[in-house]
């Protein structure tokens, strides 16, 4: 029988042993070195029986094919846009990926303009990172008025919730709409005082992430920022 | 003649006070402080990101790119004159082959891991300072790595090898000295960087190479145990 | 930036706050430490809420210029490190750093808080050269203000190094300190205009929106002794007026932590 080296749950640097023993299967954030199991990168254990992975702590976007993301106009092609799309790489949305039929000979910037910023959804992604992106489907759109920031992409779960329960308490506590992409990128739109009230959440949520009770620990700085009791159904 | 006690009481295998700090310029996406003695080193990292200009992509995997830089009042004496000089050239080069065997940017073809090393104080070892403050904020970055990487400089000061040559030790008058910053990947012990200058003995080297890996899992410890930190449970 | 983006920060100061809950004319928190180096002669840490700028003083002994026989001399230089933001790059100084470095440098000198007659050892001979270095350490807007707080701190941080006349011993530090004039040592305030507000000490979003800045160096009795405008977009007189108001005001502020 193996034996585990760290508890779950705990932050593991690179080259880190988590595990002696063939019993255990390495995952991701991981890989197998004789019958030891090592870190091969910052992150949080997670142990799930016998297999071990590693959720990255810090990092930039990797762009994964079926993410919603927000993605920023930054040049306009003969037959589509350019977006930055908060990676090392950027993405193509093709015209025949845009919401409606667009003839050939029309004005692209109509659509969607320079510096606009806009959800949309990754279709592909190739070996050597060339990012296809599509406007099909729901809730893809152009966002209008609001302020964007910027998070770690890797704590964006965290700030979703589970089945959205943390960002549906940010939105009824402070009554902004908010779009948070899985590449790290928030739109925020709601009043000044509420919008800055979001902003100074998300950053606790981004900076806490790891920590155990983060629910309730935002539940509790939410009430106290807008003076409001929030009722929650535990989803946790 | 012979060197039998150090100048600043060190014993012989001992480095100076070493200080460790990651998550330390906000900017970047990876960042650390590496103190030892009086020698200090800010590491940050930038990337992976588009590299420019584009011939030196590479459609296999990422780059890492280094640069080393003393501020104009680093050290002791006369200002140093800014700008990239032969010597930081090489000593950016060494500390790329020093880090490289633990990175792995085969995810990030094409782009490119900029670690910008800078020293706004110096008092010999700087290299070495250096690429453990970069090894910090590679990990800090979330860059894929396999391991991490330490390094200290091993002295011989007339007769005796020493650990962590300071300036006083580097130019030592009453004998010779030689000067031998190694580089030690961690779990593995192998050497990753490996200079010397002055005149030395084949046994010399094997002892100074033992001594060395010694002090590296020292500063190893120091260094994840800085990684960790920053993820910690703040107290409210 | 487009224009709905640049519209979010305009809403926000017609309500009469900033985006990020300040007031226009608050600074962010700042902290001053000095002697952050043993090996330069003089140094200081500014910050300013995230940004971070550090500057070092080196002396050297150099024969005066002609035109100058019985005055030392000073020079600053500004390094927009690339490790402090992601739109540096390395090589040589970019040009807002040598505006940083030139605009520091004519608070400093046309405030005449230095004696430099004092700086002279020996007429035509000999004199004491001050050497200013300004380093970004983290880039999170109002690099100006932060380089020329960071400056006069390591100016007054300075302890000469011990000199016999042929040599400087960098390694034994006098107690004597740099023949400052507190008095005419200038605050530099920047004041930006964004719309028809005018807001201080702005992070890199606003800086985006910035259409005009005027950088108003103050000394202690409220006389201008450096003015530098930037920004793409013109002032009026009554704009200047006003910016020279806020920024006289704020340099009391400023002061305190010197």
């Amino acid at each position: 029988m193996g034996k585990l080296l760290v508890e779950d749950k705990t932050i593991v640097t690179p080259g880190e042993e988590l595990a002696e023993g063939m019993d255990f299967l390495p995952a991701e954030g991981t890989f197998r070195d004789k019958d030891k199991i090592i870190a091969s990168g910052l992150g949080l254990v997670n142990i799930n029986g016998r297999v071990i992975k590693t959720i990255p702590v810090a990092g930039r976007y990797a762009p994964k094919k079926g993410d919603t993301i927000i993605a920023k106009v930054t040049n306009i092609l003969m037959s589509g846009w350019i977006l930055d799309i908060g990676s090392a790489y950027s993405a193509v949305l093709s015209v025949k990926e845009a919401k409606d039929f667009i003839r050939r000979d029309e004005d692209l910037t109509r659509y969607y303009n320079i510096d606009d910023y806009i959800v949309t959804n990754i279709v592909m992604v190739t070996s050597q990172k060339l990012v296809d992106a599509s406007m099909k489907g729901p809730g893809m759109r152009k966002l209008i008025g609001g302020r964007i920031i910027k998070v770690n992409s890797n704590k964006v779960p965290r700030i979703i919730g589970k089945k959205g329960s943390m960002v549906s308490m940010i939105k009824n506590a402070t009554d902004c709409s908010i779009t948070v992409g899985q590449n790290g990128i928030v739109w925020i739109n709601g009043s000044p005082e509420n919008e800055i009230i979001v902003v100074k959440t998300i950053k606790k949520i981004e900076q806490e992430a790891h920590i155990s009770g983060l629910t309730d620990r935002i539940k509790t700085f939410l009430e106290k920022e807008t003076n409001k009791k929030i009722n929650i159904e535990k989803v946790e | 003649m012979s060197y039998t006690k150090r100048n600043d009481g060190r014993k012989f295998d001992e480095t100076r006070p070493v200080e460790a700090k990651a998550g330390v310029i906000k900017r970047a996406d990876g960042s650390a402080y590496f103190k030892m003695g009086k020698t200090v080193a800010y590491a940050a990292v930038y990337g992976p990101r588009e590299i420019h200009p584009k011939f030196l992509q590479n459609p296999r995997k990422g780059k890492l790119r280094c640069f080393y830089n003393m501020m104009p009042f680093s050290s002791m004496g006369e200002r140093v004159r800014p700008g990239a000089n032969r010597r930081a050239k090489e000593i950016a080069m060494v500390t790329e082959k020093a880090l490289l065997p633990v990175v792995d940017l085969t995810e990030s073809p094409n782009s490119v891991v900029d670690v910008f090393i800078e020293l706004p104080q110096t008092d010999a070892g700087t290299r070495c300072a250096g690429i453990c403050a970069a090894s910090m904020a590679l990990a800090d970055a979330g860059i894929p790595m396999k391991d991490m990487v330490a390094a200290v400089s091993i002295g011989r000061v007339d007769d005796k090898l020493v650990v962590d040559l300071d300036y006083s030790e580097e130019s030592y008058e009453d004998g010779t000295v030689a000067d031998i910053p190694i580089a030690v990947v961690s779990r593995t012990g192998e050497i990753s960087l490996l200079q010397m200058d002055g005149e030395l003995s084949r046994d010399e080297l094997k002892q100074a190479l033992e001594m060395a890996k010694k002090a590296c899992s020292k500063i190893d410890k120091i260094q994840r145990d800085a990684l960790k930190k920053k993820y910690e449970v703040k107290n409210e | 930036m487009n224009r709905e983006q640049k519209d979010y920060i305009l809403n926000f100061l017609e309500k009469g706050i900033r985006f990020d809950g300040r007031k226009l004319d608050e600074y962010r928190p700042i902290k001053i430490e000095t002697g952050f180096s043993e090996n330069a002669e003089g140094s200081a840490r500014v910050i300013i809420g995230d940004t971070i700028v550090l500057a070092g003083v080196k002396l050297s002994v150099e024969e005066p210029y002609p035109d100058t026989p019985d005055k030392g001399t000073m020079m600053i230089n500004a390094e927009l490190m690339p490790l402090s933001s992601p739109d540096f790059e390395p090589g040589p100084p970019a040009i807002q750093a040598i505006e940083i470095a030139r605009v520091v440098d004519r608070g400093i000198r046309e405030s005449g808080s230095i004696d430099t007659k004092k700086l002279c050892i020996k007429k035509e001979e000999k004199a004491w050269c001050i050497l200013i270095d300004i380093c970004t350490l983290n880039d999170d807007g109002n690099l100006l203000d932060a380089s020329a707080l960071a400056v006069i701190a390591a100016l007054q941080d300075t302890k000469m190094p011990s000199y016999n006349g042929k040599v400087v011993d960098y390694k034994k530090k006098t107690k004597e300190t740099l023949p400052l004039n507190l008095k005419k040592i200038p605050t530099s305030c920047t004041v930006s205009k964004i719309g028809n507000h005018f807001i201080v000490d702005p992070v890199p979003e606003e800086e985006e929106k910035v259409e005009a800045r005027l950088t108003v160096e103050v000394e202690e009795d409220g006389t201008l002794c450096a003015l530098q405008k930037g920004g793409d977009k013109p002032l009026t007189a009554e704009d200047i007026d006003k910016i020279v108001g806020i920024g006289i005001e704020k340099s009391k502020e400023l002061r305190k932590f010197l």
